[in-house]
């Protein structure tokens, strides 16, 4: 397909501009640029048509099963867009309540923040929350920033975060920048952290742990209550990687695990729109002694009903993003929450964990279980020996997929589980899509087994096949100029 | 119950298949870490929950005729845009690491990046970033991993909520972060070739900086180079369809907040951090990068390329911890960029420049208000000296529905009676008269 500098005609004009009603100015030519800015020029139908065929290339939720583990690709409520695009929310100026009375200007949305600040203390059992964060990997580092801001002010030394070697790549690359060093903690025959190990690497440098619980393998770690007391006898924090909070939502509370610190993925447990990778949001909550470092600002309610932000906060981290976090996006979760309150919120996790174990079950007589145990909202399998010996690797599963209408899962990750294939359904698909899927990957695994060198070639009904990414990481071309 | 599709019948048929209760799929949650006792309200229907929402975001105020910018623009967006990025196909679609299924987003993504570079006149450009404050501390952190330095130096001319962004995340590293006092309205050339030495890995600028008044870099550049620095340009990318590019000043990182190409103000978010660098760069730069390939039948295909800088490859040793980019926005700008076009985003600019000029003189012409920077050539947006506190004015002008400007003693000290007001091509010529008359009158 062309790209759309391709379509380019000179002379062709998309949008109008408004006619002007001031003088033109000319300003001082050495800073002016000499040249137009190289855009296309089309005409708006020509655009329409552009990414309308662009998007009839591309899979989303709304076009089939999407069961890429650890992303958790649920249905995006419709309602949700719908609000966000209310010119009260849309069109509201995030400077507003920095003038004076401001705040009086923006009482709406000001009330979205705190009453979210409420509903997720209430699923997480956390004090307090800041929305700032901007998505999961900053909500991250804005707590890894907490963290530190913790040691520093109790006098504290610190200078290692341990962090599971199943744990998502952002964790480490977040507790680095942060300025600590990472220690990687190797997961037991269970497929978590045992008890034992975290002894080994326990002294007075640990500043903390990241843990995911459930872990990118599906699996709760029984003992999470016992290791969050192990660094806390070091006077280290707990931090707990929201990312399936999914699993357990409405069922059990990372805060009283013993957590300190959480993020959340709002795109995942709370029903964003993944965006083709973004915006996310990653809204951060802290225990009690914590409260004081979170982010400037934070909304508070006053005593006559009203909102305000607070700035004056001297043990504040400081601004981490330039206002309230992705206000949007935390509008759709807020408006996602509301839709399911309590009720809905524990049938969330009840549904995701029973079609997770469902095709588990349904599938581990033709694909190997990474851990065949109770799973939670996701389940890792890896390719049968046979299926090996026949060179196939999860690529051509995954890419076998592709050819019976479904997006594959996650494959390659957990890194610490060979030729990986991660299955994460969530809950607002059914039974009769669930069935579907599993047809599929049995008829595939029987391929796999019986007649190897067809899945070598899938997908044969995809736009593309398999591109070479070590060319273009080679021959880089990355912008058309 | 809302968005499940499994029937009751279904559940109970599932969990017979499996041999488990619906208690036992939560067995290894140990009790003790149960709860029950979530205090959270009932579910709302659809219709309540529109309702609900409507009346909150009638509490807002969107009735203010807007000639606050600071950074974040009230422009005009064509239907059009709405109308694409709404297709479901690419909102409801997660990163594209199955090129198979996602040519539509990765293409947009190489066509984006095409963008940036055209608009800036860099050589490469990412996927995106969150936004604006923090493409421009990643744009920090690349050129302190680049020289393999640690001073940077930051003109206070440079919006003040990156600076204060940048200073959060340099809290916990060996960084040091000196600040240039802006002179008469441009960056503090003199101060900067001052300090700048062997130690310096950046110069960290903004044009049109965030008082509206147009610079030009290439000195500091020079200077900058000399000792083997980097300049680092934010930029606003509406201005670009008239100004001289960072790259033709020397710039070697560009970044910028792209909420102004398309993206609605919402309240602070979600924005577009836009990052461009030179090509020699590339290796060191934060985010995702979508390029061009060839697919096993020849033909030409998209994919996430230089994965090997990215945390999911690096972990703790990647360019950056970012995994998200903003790629509903970015998608959003190459939209807003390809209605507009070439001249589209030229008249856009000049429309700007026109107006904002027009208010200037305008504005100016009421006894007791005076220009605080004069002489000086500005874009969309300029610093006027009210003979009052520039915060009480622009209370009351909020009364008259007008949201004025942003009182700039907020960031700068001494600057207690200065308003910082923004023109776009939104705005007409009645609607600045009207502004001027109210403004008389309050004074």
């Amino acid at each position: 397909m062309k790209l759309i500098f391709e379509k380019s005609a000179a002379g062709r004009r998309g949008v109008r501009t408004a006619p002007t009603d001031v003088p033109r100015i000319s300003i001082r030519t050495d800073l002016l640029r000499q040249e137009p800015a190289n855009l296309p020029e089309l005409s708006e139908l020509d655009v329409v048509r552009h990414f309308t065929e662009l998007s009839r290339r591309n899979f989303g939720v709304d076009n089939n099963f999407y069961p890429l583990g650890s992303c958790t690709m649920k249905y995006n409520p419709k309602v949700a867009e719908h609000i966000a695009s209310y010119p009260g929310f849309a069109d509201l100026h995030p400077l507003l309540p920095q003038l004076r009375m401001g705040g009086m200007l923006t009482q709406g949305a000001l009330r979205v923040l705190h009453e979210i600040d409420l509903l997720l203390r209430e699923i997480t059992g956390m004090a307090r929350f800041t929305t700032q964060p901007l998505a999961g990997a900053h909500g991250e580092l804005t707590g890894m920033m907490i963290m530190a801001a913790y040691h520093r002010e109790q006098g504290n030394k610190k200078t290692t975060v341990l962090i599971p070697d199943s744990a998502h790549g952002t964790n480490p690359a977040s507790a680095a920048i942060a300025g600590y060093r990472v220690v990687s903690i190797p997961s037991n025959e269970n497929g978590v952290m045992d008890i034992e190990t975290i002894k080994q690497h326990l002294n007075d440098e640990v500043a903390g742990l990241m843990l995911t619980c459930p872990n990118t393998l599906g699996l709760f770690n029984p003992h999470v209550k016992d290791i969050c007391d192990l660094i806390h006898s070091v006077d280290g924090l707990a931090y707990y990687d929201g990312a399936n909070l999914n699993a357990i939502v409405g069922k059990a509370r990372p805060g009283d695990f013993g957590f300190d610190i959480l993020h959340l993925n709002l795109h995942k447990t709370f029903a964003t729109p993944h965006g083709g990778g973004g915006p996310g949001a990653g809204p951060v909550g802290v225990k009690k002694k914590l409260v004081p470092f979170l982010p400037v600002s934070v909304v508070t309610k006053r005593d006559d009903g009203t909102y305000a932000l607070q700035y004056d906060r001297p043990k504040s981290i400081g601004y981490i993003a330039p206002f309230y976090g992705n206000f949007g996006v935390v509008l759709k979760a807020y408006v996602y929450i509301l839709m399911l309150g309590k009720e809905g919120l524990r049938r969330v996790a009840e549904n995701a964990v029973l079609n997770a174990n469902y095709v588990k079950e349904k599938l581990k007589g033709h694909y190997r279980p990474a851990f065949d145990r109770l799973c939670k909202h996701e389940c890792v399998f890896t390719i049968s020996q046979r299926m090996a010996q026949n060179g196939i690797r999860a690529v051509d599963i995954a890419k076998a997929l592709i050819d019976k209408g479904f997006h594959p899962p996650t494959v390659y990750f957990p890194t610490i589980i060979a030729e990986a294939m991660m299955i994460e359904p969530t809950e607002t698909e059914s039974k009769e899509t669930l069935d579907s899927f599993i047809d599929a990957m049995i008829e595939i695994a029987e391929q796999a087994e019986n007649e190897p060198e067809k899945l070598k070639a899938a997908p044969t009904t995809a736009v593309v096949c398999r591109p070479n990414e070590t060319a273009a990481a080679k021959n880089l071309n990355i912008a058309c100029s | 119950m809302p968005f499940i599709s499994n029937t009751p019948a279904q559940r109970e048929q599932m969990l017979a298949e499996i041999g488990l209760s619906m208690d036992e799929l939560f067995d290894d949650i140990p009790s003790q870490l149960k709860t029950e006792a979530f205090d959270l309200p009932r579910g709302l229907s659809e219709q309540e929950t529109q309702g609900r929402l409507m009346e909150l975001a009638q509490k807002n105020a969107t009735h203010l005729t807007c000639f606050l910018g600071g950074g974040f623009y009230d422009h005009f967006i064509p239907a059009a845009v709405d109308a694409i990025v709404s297709r479901s196909e690419f909102y409801t679609a997660y990163t594209p690491y199955q090129p198979e299924l996602s040519q539509g987003v990765l293409q947009a993504i190489y066509e984006y990046q095409s963008m940036i570079c055209r608009l800036t006149e860099m050589e490469v450009a990412n996927a995106s970033l969150y936004d604006g404050g923090t493409a421009l501390y990643e744009a920090m952190m690349m050129a302190l991993r680049i020289t393999g330095r640690n001073k940077v130096i930051v003109d206070d001319s440079v919006n003040p909520i990156y600076r204060v962004m940048i200073q959060s995340y340099t809290q916990n590293l060996k960084i040091e972060l000196d600040q240039t006092h802006c002179q008469d309205g441009l960056t503090n050339r003199n101060q900067i070739l001052q300090m700048i030495d062997d130690k310096t890995a950046a110069v960290i600028v903004q044009n049109p900086n965030f008082f509206g008044c147009i610079d030009e870099f290439s000195d500091i550049a020079d200077a900058a180079h000399d000792k083997g620095s980097l300049l680092i340009v934010s930029s606003y990318p509406v201005s670009l369809g008239i100004l001289k590019t960072p790259a033709a000043m020397g710039a070697d990182i560009v970044t910028g907040e792209g909420q102004s190409l398309g993206i609605p103000m919402s309240f602070g978010g979600p924005y577009l951090g836009f990052m461009a660098s030179a090509k020699q760069y590339v290796r060191k730069m934060p985010g995702r990068i979508a390029g061009e390939t060839l697919d096993a039948s020849g033909r030409k295909a998209y994919v996430l390329t230089l994965q090997a800088r990215e945390q999911h490859i690096r972990r703790d040793k990647a360019t950056s911890n970012i995994c998200s980019n903003e790629a509903l926005c970015a998608l959003t700008a190459l939209v807003y960029l390809s209605l507009l076009g070439k001249e589209g985003l030229k008249e856009t600019a000049q429309l700007c420049a026109d107006k904002a000029n027009y208010a200037y003189r305008r504005l100016t012409a009421i006894p007791g208000v005076e220009p605080h920077f004069r002489g000086k050539w500005f874009f969309n947006e300029f610093v006027l000296d009210l003979p009052c506190e520039a915060a009480d004015v622009i209370a009351k002008l909020i009364e008259k529905r007008f949201a004025a400007g942003f009182p700039l003693g907020r960031y700068y000290e001494g600057m207690e009676n200065s308003i910082l007001i923004c023109v776009t091509e939104k705005r007409t010529k009645q609607e600045i008269g009207m502004l001027a008359e109210a403004l008389e009158s309050v004074l």
